[in-house]
């Protein structure tokens, strides 16, 4: 990838209406014991946040967090418990799936397992041509000529249309799963993971097309991920979630320089990063991330933060914008000074 | 652990009482009344009456139903007067093509099943399982591939074919065994497992040759498992390895599987007595379907279907011993 | 942590671990997988030394040979390893057991699949013990076993000795591990991905962990990632591994800091940093890792090297062999010159990415 980087589709701060508006979305998944509902997990638990189009959102967060679940709830693929989703102006939070049809052209979703989303016993010609065939389209030259097009646009090459998918390595097939979801010129693709299957070398090939696609044809993203650098490389804006909620969220710059939740310092912290050697930032959390069947009352993340005091258990924060509105953080003591990588206090507590 | 068994009771007992509703219903899916064919050729209207009074069928559905359950748990009494025949508890019916209640017919009949399932049970559990366990500790070798010929032939063989064959080989051609023949167990234990060992054969030789294989296939994926792994990264001994990691493991769905065929087999191996003219309860089911002995059949039906629910409580049960991730839900 | 420049063995101890042009094949139907061809490495008691590779690098395929966990129908072993001065190549399997678990030790990636799911931890941490401390009874062996627990921050240990893995978190799970290899107190552990099915800010906890644990038990370990984040945390030395064998070597300053090995650089080049410049394009290495049933002639890497027509044929011809570069105890096995690297190194590579 060479050359000028052209301006940014909507880059922060421009105005006009955003592409995917969400509010409150929640899931609780019921826990049965017999036939008795025994509890609810908030797996996704009042969440709000606004995709511009061809804009980049980054959600990351921890194993239990609720990113997965949200990008399904975008999708459709999971039925939301409450809240709203709006995708260019019109809710799609329990549309049905009639009306649902032309939507799915505009928004797409890559998962995270290349090969298991593929079916085995299908050619890359019709695994990309499915959207196409499924939604009634014919491309001006026809199908096949529109996924030998798609496949050229993802980097593989357009003779392979009879292949299957066991022919192609990991990161291949991930290339054939974009071309799928690019088949209908969407204008939003959910990305679940895409690229954390995949070795390093292969990984860095499919964050680079997925960036100079995003760049050309002026894709919005939600780039779901549990790796903070491969988030950086790829998005304008960042949300970080944590038990099922968004902690903070912001443009890339704030989150990586001037994080103010704890969590995400801790996590900036604990990533281990080539270019510092020996042992990472000081900030360690003490023990792993609560069970969220039973989240803990007020903020969720007190339990492992260093800052928390009586009011963290009693009174949840809500997510609140500071500096004028780009960049919100629901906590009660946020951090205020700019990060030096190494974070504030040494190591509190051992693991407990 | 208490209370899972409580929970896994009450369940059962709903599954019970759906099929006797449904066993219930067989009286009146027949095409004629069960009175007149119980009654025969020359009956007038007047006798089939008579008849349904005595089996307690003229009654409305829902007292029928009720009669029913009250005499399994209290008995009851079939027709009036000299024709008044006495059902004690637990009554599932009475037969009036034999003269006897149902529960006294499976009360003989089911001894015999039983016995030859038990042995069955125990030759294909020991066999069936070591020759798996074996085979899949030697993978590729003579031993295994050997193993895999001949379960895949004892897999593919049917009951009456090698049982017909045992049969010429050990009485009628060589005379080692007398023909096969029940004797209480109460009475004379030795005389009992003598008559009963080509059954046993039989049954346990074939149902062998599936458990090999199951239990192959089990060993072999457990084997590949990581927690063996670890066994072995600790310096344990191959024996330490295969029976105490790998073995305890692999057994848990052969539990399942061997418990639903036990529960099973209890309601009847009708093929293995016929062969060796043994009178167990399969040959009665099949002879009370042929003949249109409705008590005998909804009976032998209904105890087929505890046979099985009771079969579930078990390995379920065993389940919860075996896994403590059961134990714990 | 420290970085010494000097990774090579002290004088006058020789190397924990010595392994020498150790070659690891097994048959498929497929044909012959040559899964480590030629490896040779060294590890000092107190010391860390991480292997780096990716998928079908061979770099698992080499901890299990050293354990003697291959599967010995399929597998041919040649070369030598030397733990402790004692040659474990063609050692009776009876006594190669015997060394496991007591004189090395492995803890691996997923714990969850790794702990048995019908045992109770404790249990399985005193099986551990007593298999090789046969004289110890059920009391020393558990009270063995809640210290260990304890050791490895497992909070009220007596308590959870009788707990299943399955009522442990991830983080959890994985100190078990920790506490089951080191309860014998062996004297080479190695760490197969240890923390790559956990959080990150648990693999933070759980790297601490190991690196307090050397410094108190002074073991040598072996840390096999595909992370170079990790290797940069808690190694000293570093081996880069490509088609079953060792493309560069060194301390891991030298290796992360000074690369010399094309195939390293493309590895850090294509690493997304939480530093410089966010917009920059990744360097990715192109095409795909080889298949050890098929590797390419000559260099493994040079299908994907930038640089490989540089030598004429050679590349293509004759495997490299692995020589140190300017600096004591850093090797690369590359056919471009010393002067040649360091220009390519000077004005290429260096300007970009993590390698900066």
């Amino acid at each position: 990838m060479s050359g000028v980087v052209p301006e940014r589709h909507a880059r922060s701060g421009q105005p006009g209406e955003p592409l995917l508006r969400v509010r409150g979305l929640a899931k609780h998944f019921p826990v049965r014991s017999g036939f008795r509902s025994t509890g609810v997990v908030r797996a996704v638990d009042g969440v709000d946040f606004d995709v511009r189009p061809g804009e980049t959102l980054g959600v990351v967060g921890e194993s239990g967090c609720g990113k997965t679940t949200t990008g399904r709830m975008l999708v459709r693929l999971l039925e939301p418990t409450a809240g709203t989703i709006e995708f260019g102006g019109r809710d799609i939070t329990h549309a049905p799936r009639r009306e649902l049809r032309p939507l799915r052209q505009d928004l797409q979703i890559i998962f995270q397992d290349p090969y298991a989303s593929l079916n085995p016993r299908h050619t890359v010609g019709r695994i990309v041509a499915m959207p196409l065939q499924v939604n009634r389209i014919t491309p001006p030259g026809g199908v096949k000529a529109r996924v030998q097009e798609l496949l050229e646009l993802v980097g593989l090459n357009p003779e392979h249309y009879n292949r299957y998918p066991h022919e192609f390595s990991g990161g291949q097939r991930q290339r054939i799963g974009i071309a799928r979801a690019l088949a209908l010129r969407p204008k939003l693709i959910v990305a679940d993971e895409p690229v954390s299957a995949l070795d390093v070398s292969i990984q860095a090939q499919v964050v680079n097309l997925l960036r100079d696609l995003q760049r050309e044809l002026g894709l919005a993203f939600v780039f779901i991920a549990h790796d903070l650098a491969v988030v950086r490389h790829f998005c304008q804006r960042v949300a970080v979630m944590y038990l099922g909620k968004v902690v903070e969220i912001g443009d890339r710059a704030d989150i990586y320089e001037r994080p103010q939740h704890p969590y995400t310092r801790a996590l900036l912290s604990a990533i281990p990063d080539v270019t510092t050697l020996g042992p990472a930032g000081r900030i360690r959390l003490a023990g792993d991330v609560p069970n969220p069947l039973n989240p803990p009352s007020g903020c969720r993340f007190r339990t492992r933060c260093w800052k928390a005091q009586d009011r963290c258990a009693t009174e949840e924060p809500a997510l609140t914008p500071r500096d004028g509105g780009r960049q919100a953080t629901a906590c009660h003591f946020p951090e205020a000074d700019p990060v030096d990588r190494a974070g504030p206090p040494a190591r509190p507590g051992g693991p407990g | 652990m208490l209370r899972f068994i409580l929970r896994r009771l009450l369940v059962a007992a709903a599954t019970l009482v759906v099929i006797s509703l449904v066993t219930f219903g067989l009286f009146f899916a027949v095409p004629s009344s069960p009175a007149k064919v119980m009654c025969g050729k020359n009956c007038t209207a007047e006798d089939i009456a008579q008849v349904e009074a005595r089996l307690g069928i003229d009654q409305p559905l829902p007292r029928q139903y009720t009669d029913f359950v009250q005499g399994v748990f209290v008995g009851r009494t079939y027709g009036e007067g000299d024709f008044a025949r006495r059902c004690p508890a637990p009554c599932l019916g009475y037969s009036f093509r034999n003269n006897q209640p149902v529960t006294e017919i499976i009360a003989q009949r089911l001894p015999v099943t039983a016995s030859i399932v038990a042995g069955g049970a125990v030759i294909w559990l020991l066999l069936g399982v070591t020759l798996g366990m074996v085979s899949a500790l030697r993978r590729g070798t003579v031993f295994d591939r050997a193993a895999i010929g001949v379960t895949l032939a004892g897999a593919s063989m049917q009951v009456y074919f090698f049982g017909l064959i045992l049969l010429y080989v050990l009485v009628y051609a060589t005379g080692l065994l007398p023909f096969p023949s029940y004797t209480p167990l109460t009475q004379n234990p030795l005389r009992w497992a003598v008559g009963l060992l080509l059954p046993w054969m039989t049954l346990g030789f074939l149902n062998s040759a599936l458990y090999a294989r199951l239990s192959r296939a089990q060993m072999l994926e457990t084997l590949s498992e990581d927690f063996v792994r670890t066994a072995r990264a600790k310096g344990l001994s191959p024996r330490q390895v295969h029976l105490r990691h790998a073995l305890r493991a692999a057994i848990t769905p052969i539990v399942t599987i061997a418990g639903l065929d036990i529960g099973t087999s209890l309601g009847g191996t009708f093929i293995t007595e016929s062969i060796f003219g043994l009178q167990g309860l399969g040959k009665a089911t099949v002879e009370a379907v042929q003949f249109l002995n409705l008590p005998l059949v909804m009976a032998t039906v209904l105890l087929a279907a505890v046979f099985i629910v009771v079969a579930n409580i078990v390995v379920d049960v065993l389940y919860a011993v075996i896994d403590p991730r059961v134990r714990l839900n | 942590m420290t970085t010494s420049a000097v990774p090579a063995p002290r004088r006058g101890s020789a190397p924990h671990l010595r392994v020498e042009e150790l070659r690891v094949h097994f048959t498929t139907t497929d044909g012959v997988v040559r899964a480590v061809d030629g490896l040779s490495f060294a590890v000092d008691q107190g010391r860390t030394l991480g292997i780096v590779g990716e998928s079908g690098s061979g770099k698992s395929v080499t901890s299990l040979a050293v354990l003697g966990l291959h599967d010995r129908r399929r597998t041919r072993i040649s070369g030598r390893i030397l733990l402790g001065g004692r040659e474990l190549v063609g050692l009776p399997e009876e006594e190669v057991r015997r060394l496991r678990g007591r004189d090395l030790a492995m803890i691996f990636q997923d714990p969850l699949s790794a702990l048995h799911p019908y045992y109770s931890v404790g249990r399985q941490i005193t099986e551990a013990y007593r298999v090789h401390h046969p004289g110890a009874g059920t009391r020393e062996a558990r009270q063995r076993a809640v210290d260990m627990l304890g050791r490895v921050g497992i909070p009220q240990p007596a308590r959870r000795f009788d707990q299943y893995p399955h009522e442990f978190s991830g983080g959890m799970r994985q100190r078990v591990m920790i506490a089951m290899a080191l309860v014998n107190d062996p004297d080479l552990l190695i760490a197969d991905e240890p923390t790559t099915a956990l959080d990150v800010t648990v693999q933070a906890q759980i790297l601490d962990l190991l690196a307090d644990l050397q410094a108190e038990f002074h073991s040598a370990i072996i840390l096999i990632t595909h992370d170079l984040g990790v290797v940069s945390q808690v190694a000293d030395d570093v081996l880069v591994m490509y088609g079953g064998r060792a493309v560069e070597r060194g301390s891991v300053e030298q290796v992360l800091r000074r690369p010399q090995h094309p195939y390293t650089w493309g590895l850090l080049s294509s690493v997304p940093s939480l530093h410089g410049d966010a917009d920059a394009d990744l360097l990715p290495i192109p095409g795909n890792p080889p298949s050890l049933i098929n590797l390419p002639s000559g260099c493994a890497f040079h299908p994907r090297c930038r640089y490989a027509d540089r030598n004429g044929d050679r590349s293509r011809t004759q495997a490299p062999e692995l020589r140190q570069v300017v600096e004591r105890g850093h090797l690369v096995a590359c056919h471009l010159t010393e002067a040649e690297r360091q220009r390519i190194y000077r004005d290429e590579i260096s300007q970009v990415g993590v390698a900066r």
